[in-house]
């Protein structure tokens, strides 16, 4: 293992954490470093929130006659967890946390190019998670994440209008950050640091921050819409009144499927860290990686109309939304397969971020597979709206997504929190994880495909013995996401202490002490390597 | 500019000052790439309904004001004008000439706004046609020039909206400059503010005629 | 398809067997796919593990014949799948000419379901087995969906406008409809049964259920009742007769189809469309009849016209 302890007393050495004390040197900070932590500490609260949603929802589906809530209830529930999940932590964690601490250090800038409006972004991220949470808390949301009109707009007499509201300032977080990284990957690069030189997080957050730019204006716009409709009954999508409530669907998902690689480019990044680093080799196939999150940005923009096959939109755009959301299928395979070569040869170990690493491959391979009978059209007709539709995307999102956001915080968190944690309990949580995760979701699908409908509070008994083993599977998986809560803690205070490198990996950010001083270098870095140069080329 | 102001105006995080123009610039490009996209949300919206309700939407423009419209458009030409003449005293470091054209550039503005509100949507909203708070509509088609409405009113809220925020801006930027803040070291936060404007007044071209000048009435 | 333990539903209609088939294809790719990941990376993993701090791995950077091979192989594969889904997906979606039409409203949170020959139901649907039935739905309130998994059928019952969908069933029995679009507090609640009956029983339990007339006879009615002949039967208004299926020309020299959808605009929405040769002088009848009466009255409408059931999607 290469974790020599280095005999650095960290307390007397000045970094960014000791180096100013106090409630207003983190609050007004410029430093990314800090607002990434502002940004964890924050996403991982709303993370418990919308965790204990589900906990609730599993233990609810024990019984088909529903265990626990009544039907309108448990429609909160799901809206609550859906909202939550999505818009408060799933679309910020990698880019927020990571993202921040990681941009500038990886490409050897002092801070991100715009370090105030980075710390705005927080602020707005806060005000759209307390909106959210007081629409959900007090009183509930029952739209469903996905606000469908005209039920959201006339049908309802929840907190509609603060949910909308407080996802639509959420929102503005998401491309303030996107910008933010834009701008500072283009101008701000080291001396040397080409853009294929760059790690492949980069690219990766690049891809993610494109999205971010280009796509959340257009879900602010349709939830203005759905909020003016609301209070001045106009009809933009209600029929009653001349409006159409297909319209809402296409805005709506105009936004939110890119969103959904929002949500996963930032992990196929990470992924791509741990596994060079962890099998000591250079990534096989730089560029195709590199330009796979590229295509994927760009295709994933045109492909929306898959989640409406069944929504009464023509054939031919059902046709044509098809034959693109297979394209767009294509450039993650490349990826999984690049990883994957990338084991070939190595020297592999085994520490908790590479099994993160290695689950995220196993698991997105299968779960973005299924995403291929989501898009043959006569399969969709068949599953769209049920269990299977709700495997997917857990299998994407939590098997995929939420892994590669562990890798990355047991990855980084020496570089953090110059501390190391106990990694033979991390891989043990590694481990429950995965079991767990798959015994919660796999049955889905399996559901899904019997016809069990999503967002049902009730369901035929026939279905109970899948939903019982869904839920065994549920209980497993939070106690897995609760252990290392318990030894990060632990670790901030009892840890050894990390030293600058404790992987041995190749990056910029591991030539800085850990934790790394608040202008990250001594002096701005030259490059004068490829990424992940772990040894001679191959003559 | 003094070489001690100068260097209080590189900021930390870049390596020199022609990295943070670049940035700057580059930013405020990326910013209005999103703006693009969000008001686009609404255009698209409102070319759809176009076609679906011809009718309709041709009954509600036609009881807009091209006059004002008109108007209205010379105006924020106007202002993109002295905001473009701005922009160029800045560079060049003369400071009356910036102070000036902010200040034109404000007024044409407050114009557009003062314009809009006054004569034009406090005049539909005497005769019966805000939608959701008095709309009374008698013609053929009421819910279609209802939602021809709503989208009218929105869309040039959405703009006035941004143009209240520019004319705030340069009033910052009016406090500034009259503190010699800017000068040919220095003239970001001006050019920013330009392209911001610019991007404004490029809407409104749109808006014009997309919502004034269908259906045909000459 | 083991004991008792099912994959799927059952194969209840004519297009269920094309829909699995292609479900376990897509089943074995994906099976097949995630199989050698996971015995590569297993395999890698344990062959290449780190033996000592000084490992020193080959650095090979890649190769170009197998990215072009990991690229075509899979692309040809979604295009495999494609082909064999949009065809499956073409012809699922055009009902047979002889279709028997039903006719659905769906409202929070009940199905209400009309026969042609005036029987109505709710939450259930009887049919006969082997015969097509092609469904015409419209929502009173917001966007649900009719879905029974048995048939493998599903589309959204969207409120102003109607949707389509058809099956065959090829077997009889009592197979589960759902609401499969979140529709509000009941959603759950809003489930029902298709009941596929043979021909004969079929025409007993129909014939036992009539009580006043066809969905036509009804729609005949309402015309009297609303008193539509005032304009349409003198040359006020447009003749109906023959009207249903053909082609009409509006007076802003656009052509548009008679069907469903322009009989259901015409009645709420009169001045959005106008026949050419004719003035805007159609009242609205918006609120004065509901849902199931719009049907009725399109029934009657199509009854006038000799081929009837030609021109919906």
């Amino acid at each position: 293992m290469a974790t020599t302890p280095v005999d650095v007393d960290i307390d007397t050495r000045v970094h960014y954490l000791n180096a100013h004390y106090g409630f207003k040197s983190w609050l007004l900070t410029t430093d990314h470093k800090r607002i990434a932590i502002l940004y964890l500490v924050s996403i991982t609260l709303f993370f418990l929130v919308g965790g204990i949603a589900a906990v609730l929802i599993r233990l609810h589906l024990i019984e088909p006659n529903g265990a626990i809530f009544e039907p309108g209830t448990y429609n909160k529930l799901f809206s609550m967890h859906g909202i939550i999940m999505v818009f408060l932590f799933l679309i910020p964690s990698i880019p927020a946390v990571f993202g921040n601490f990681l941009v500038p250090m990886m490409i050897g800038a002092r801070d991100l190019a715009f370090p105030r409006i980075n710390l705005l972004s927080w602020y707005i991220y806060m005000v759209g998670g307390v909106l959210i949470l007081y629409a959900v808390i007090w009183g509930g949301v029952d739209t469903g994440w996905t606000f469908y009109t005209p039920l959201s707009t006339t049908y309802l007499n929840t907190n509609v209008l603060s949910a909308a509201l407080g996802v639509f300032v959420a929102g503005f977080s998401s491309i303030l950050t996107g910008l933010n990284f834009v701008v500072t990957i283009h101008k701000m690069r080291a001396p040397g640091m080409t853009w294929f030189r760059m790690p492949l997080f980069l690219w990766a957050i690049y891809a993610t921050s494109l999205i971010q730019i280009l796509g959340t204006p257009v879900v602010a716009i349709t939830l203005v819409l759905v909020a003016l409709e609301r209070l001045f009954h106009v009809g933009v999508f209600d029929p009653a009144v001349g409006g159409d409530p297909i319209l809402f669907q296409h805005l709506f998902w105009f936004y939110s499927h890119p969103a959904v690689y929002i949500m996963i480019l930032p992990s196929m990044g990470v992924v791509s860290e741990l596994i060079t680093c962890f099998a000591k080799k250079r990534i096989f196939g730089y560029s195709f990686v590199a330009f796979s999150s590229v295509a994927i940005a760009v295709v994933s923009f045109l492909v929306w109309g898959h989640h409406m096959f069944v929504s009464g939109q023509s054939i031919y755009a059902g046709i044509i939304f098809s034959a693109l959301s297979f394209v767009v299928a294509i450039p993650s395979a490349i990826k999984v397969f690049n990883w994957t070569a990338t084991l070939y040869k190595g020297s592999v170990s085994y520490q908790a971020p590479m099994l993160y690493a290695l689950g995220f491959i196993g698991l997105f391979t299968m779960g973005g597979l299924t995403g291929l009978f989501l898009a043959t059209l006569a399969v969709d007709t068949h599953v769209h709206d049920t269990y299977f539709v709700v495997g997917h995307f857990h299998y994407i999102m939590v098997g995929g997504a939420m892994m590669g956001y562990l890798g990355a915080l047991h990855f980084w968190w020496p570089k953090i929190t110059g501390r190391l944690y106990p990694d033979g309990w991390a891989r043990l949580a590694a481990a429950i994880i995965f079991v767990g995760f798959n015994l919660t979701f796999f049955p889905q699908y399996m559901l899904g495909y019997l016809g069990m409908p999503r967002r049902y509070a009730i369901y035929p008994p026939e279905f109970q013995v899948l939903n019982v083993m869904s839920s065994a599977g549920a209980s497993i998986l939070a106690l897995g996401y609760a252990i290392p809560l318990v030894y990060f803690i632990w670790s901030m205070r009892y840890g050894p202490v990390a030293g600058p490198n404790p992987w041995g990996a190749k990056g910029l950010e591991w030539e800085t002490p850990s934790p790394p001083p608040t202008e990250n270098f001594e002096q701005t870095p030259v490059v004068t390597e490829e990424a992940y140069a772990y040894g001679a080329k191959e003559a | 500019m003094t070489d001690s102001q100068a260097a209080s105006a590189l900021a930390h995080q870049f390596e020199d000052l022609g990295q943070q123009h670049e940035a700057a610039s580059l930013g405020m490009w990326v910013f209005l790439a999103t703006e693009v996209m969000f008001f686009g949300g609404l255009f698209a919206g409102y070319t759809i309904y176009r076609n679906l309700l011809p009718a309709g939407f041709a009954a509600g423009s036609h009881m807009l004001n091209v006059t004002i419209g008109a108007i209205n458009t010379a105006v924020l030409i106007a202002s993109s004008l002295t905001m473009a003449l701005a922009v160029r005293a800045a560079q060049i470091g003369k400071r009356n000439a910036l102070l000036t054209f902010l200040i034109l550039t404000m007024l044409l503005g407050l114009t557009f706004i003062i314009l809009k509100l006054t004569l034009e949507w406090r005049h539909d909203y005497l005769e019966g046609l805000a939608p959701g708070l008095n709309f009374t509509y008698a013609g053929p088609n009421p819910k279609s020039v209802e939602l021809f409405f709503c989208f009218y009113f929105t869309m040039t809220g959405v703009h006035a909206l941004h143009m209240v925020v520019g004319v705030g801006v340069l009033a910052f930027l009016w406090v500034q400059a009259w503190r010699g803040r800017y000068g040919p070291d220095r003239f970001n936060p001006v050019e920013g503010a330009g392209l911001y404007w610019h991007f404004v007044d490029i809407i409104w071209i749109f808006l014009f005629p997309l919502l004034y000048l269908i259906g045909g009435r000459y | 398809m083991w004991q008792g333990f099912q994959i799927a539903p059952d194969q209840a209609s004519t297009i269920a067997q094309g829909v699995d088939y292609l479900y376990y294809f897509l089943t074995a790719i994906d099976l097949f796919f995630t199989a050698i990941i996971f015995l590569a990376i297993f395999y890698f993993a344990l062959r290449y593990r780190r033996r000592s701090e000084q490992d020193q791995p080959q650095q090979i950077e890649g190769s170009l014949p197998l990215e072009i091979a990991w690229t075509l192989i899979p692309l040809g594969l979604v295009v495999v799948v494609f082909l064999w889904g949009t065809s499956l997906f073409i012809r699922n979606s055009r009902p047979p000419t002889a279709s028997t039409e039903i006719f659905v409203v769906g409202k929070q949170w009940m199905w209400k379901l009309q026969h042609p020959e005036g029987v109505e139901e709710i939450n259930e649907l009887h049919v006969p087995v082997n015969r097509p039935i092609k469904l015409t739905m419209t929502s009173e309130d917001v966007v649900h969906d009719f879905s029974v998994p048995a048939f493998r059928i599903k589309k959204d019952v969207v409120p102003g406008m109607y949707t389509t969908e058809w099956f065959q069933a090829t077997k009889t029995g009592s197979f589960h409809l759902y609401c499969d679009q979140y529709c509000g507090t009941n959603h759950s609640l809003m489930k029902g049964e298709v009941i596929v009956m043979e021909p004969t029983e079929y025409e007993q339990w129909l014939s036992g259920g009539i009580r006043g007339g066809t969905m036509a006879q009804a729609g005949a009615q309402l015309y009297d009742q609303l008193a539509c002949i005032t304009c349409h039967g003198t040359g006020k208004g447009p003749s109906l007769t023959g009207l249903f299926g053909q082609p009409v020309k509006l007076n802003d020299g656009t052509t548009v189809l008679a069907d469903e959808a322009y009989i259901r605009e015409s009645v709420l929405y009169p001045s959005a469309k106008i026949v050419q040769g004719y003035k805007p002088i159609m009242p609205t009848f918006k609120g004065q009849v509901t849902e199931e009466q719009l049907l009725q009255l399109i029934a009657y409408i199509k009854s006038l016209s000799p081929q009837e059931g030609k021109a919906s999607k």
